[in-house]
């Protein structure tokens, strides 16, 4: 009993450990895309009815919310690919290959995740009192310190929410990191795809073993972050 | 204080638009800029502060062009060396009122962290102790009373050493008994500080208080620009002004 539970253990530890690598750089990587383009959307801007085509913007930003996975992942192979225009610059100038890569994997998820920061962010940013901002800006401080100093500490509670649902949605991603990652066992293969190859497979053990992880693994992050924000809640 | 403005501004607010077209000279270590609300004074002073941007016009503060459109001279906000008090406070809210105090008494990395220089903390602390609110410096600014809220924003404006006060209808939100008190006590603090003030407001017992060059407002134009004595002593003919106007405007 001991024994098999370990045999089952160690080789899901790989999947584990990828899943968490994956999904953590998705959500540093969209929680800074997201919140710069959320804060540059809920800024009124100059004529006072925001940047030109704001919205378009808005809905360009959401996007990857509303298309299925398997066609962000197409889209992604087109820009990163061999012959894709960001991806045959980036061999030709560093030598690198986001296909079938983990990094790959990880670029996917965060284009996945990063609408439900950017909605997040920039609902919480449009709820920053503008009059806090100019009486920072009257205080002397520059538009950087406005940011750091006032704006982001005020919209943090948003946009931390935010940042937890996009590490929710990272460690699920399953179709476009299929598209452009694949589902190399110890290289690219996470929880989801495992699980699938499993069943794929007729491993049945496997994959019952695989799913309890992962829930388990969702219910401790879960856990995690309501004390983290439990915590945030002034008294 | 020597002020000389002239500035335009059209604000659009769906079909609805509103026309400033604002000019007067001011000297003296106190304006007053008193009329309706909507007439455009709250405009005026953000105009002078750098928060908004006139469509056309001059702003000439102690001889420096703040904004010209002629020669495109736009300087932003934080360079302008005015101190604002809003009428609603606009205390930071994730702060300490020493923090608040001290907010723009370090830039850069040390402001991020909340840290100040031996030289800004003793400010923040003398400033503290000048309107007595030194117990509560670690205290949160929601835990304030109106009147403790006002002393901080007054404070934090002032510890820059601005060249000028604007203040935005600061006693419109307190009480009565407490206006009387704070409308003393925020003279006589500026005039401690040697800090001239620009007052916008709409109730002539500021006027009364503050006195010095008064300009009427009314529906985004100045009518007149009359110079008293400072303080109570033009205040009193200042007030008989702005009532007299007043009855004149609705008779």
């Amino acid at each position: 009993m001991h024994n098999s539970l370990l045999e089952l253990l160690v080789p899901a530890l790989v999947p584990l450990g990828l899943t968490l690598k994956v999904a953590l750089s998705a959500t540093l990587g969209a929680f800074v895309s997201g919140v710069g383009a959320g804060f540059a959307l809920s800024r009124p801007g100059l004529s006072g009815r925001g940047l030109p085509g704001r919205e378009l913007l808005d809905a360009l930003c959401t996007l990857p919310l509303v298309l299925p996975p398997t066609v962000i992942g197409y889209y992604l192979l087109v820009l990163f690919g061999r012959r894709g225009l960001l991806g045959q610059w980036l061999l030709e100038t560093f030598g690198l290959s986001l296909i079938f890569t983990w990094q790959g994997a990880a670029l996917a998820a965060s284009v996945v995740a990063f609408p439900l920061v950017c909605k997040a962010a920039r609902t919480a940013f449009e709820g920053v009192d503008t009059n806090l901002e100019h009486a920072a800006r009257s205080l002397g401080a520059g538009e950087i310190s406005v940011f750091l100093r006032v704006s982001l500490p005020l919209a943090w509670r948003g946009v931390l929410a935010g940042t937890m649902l996009a590490l929710a949605r990272a460690m699920g991603e399953f179709g476009a990191t299929l598209m452009i990652a694949g589902s190399l066992p110890g290289r690219t293969q996470t929880l989801s795809l495992a699980v699938y190859e499993a069943v794929q497979a007729g491993r049945d053990t496997d994959a019952a073993f695989l799913v309890a992880l992962t829930s388990l693994v969702c219910v401790a992050l879960l856990l995690a972050s309501g004390r983290l924000f439990t915590s945030r809640t002034p008294t | 204080m020597a002020l000389r403005l002239d500035i335009k501004k059209t604000l659009r607010c769906g079909s609805r638009t509103f026309d400033l077209d604002a000019a007067f000279v001011a000297e003296g270590r106190s304006i007053v800029l008193f009329g309706p609300s909507g007439s455009g004074k709250t405009l005026t002073l953000r105009a002078l502060a750098g928060l908004i941007t006139p469509d056309a016009g001059r702003i000439e503060l102690d001889g420096r062009a703040l904004f010209d459109s002629a020669i495109g001279v736009d300087m932003p906000a934080r360079k302008r060396g005015v101190g604002l008090v809003f009428q609603d406070y606009a205390l930071f809210p994730h702060l300490s009122v020493a923090q608040n105090v001290g907010f723009g008494l370090g830039h850069g990395l040390p402001g991020l962290l909340g840290r100040l220089d031996a030289a800004g903390r003793a400010r923040v602390a003398e400033l503290l102790d000048l309107a007595g609110l030194t117990g509560l410096a670690e205290a949160r600014t929601d835990r304030l009373s109106g009147g403790q809220r006002q002393r901080v924003a007054l404070l934090r404006a002032l510890a820059r050493r601005p060249q000028a006060l604007l203040l935005d209808e600061p006693f419109s939100a307190l009480d009565p008994l407490l206006r009387l008190r704070m409308r003393r006590e925020v003279r006589a603090t500026c005039h401690e500080l040697g800090t001239p003030t620009v007052l916008i407001t709409h109730d002539p017992e500021d006027v009364a208080a503050f006195g010095g060059t008064v300009v009427l407002y009314d529906e985004g134009r100045v009518r007149r620009a009359v110079t008293f004595a400072d303080g109570p002593e033009g205040g009193a003919l200042a007030r008989a002004l702005v009532l007299a106007e007043r009855f004149s405007a609705y008779g």
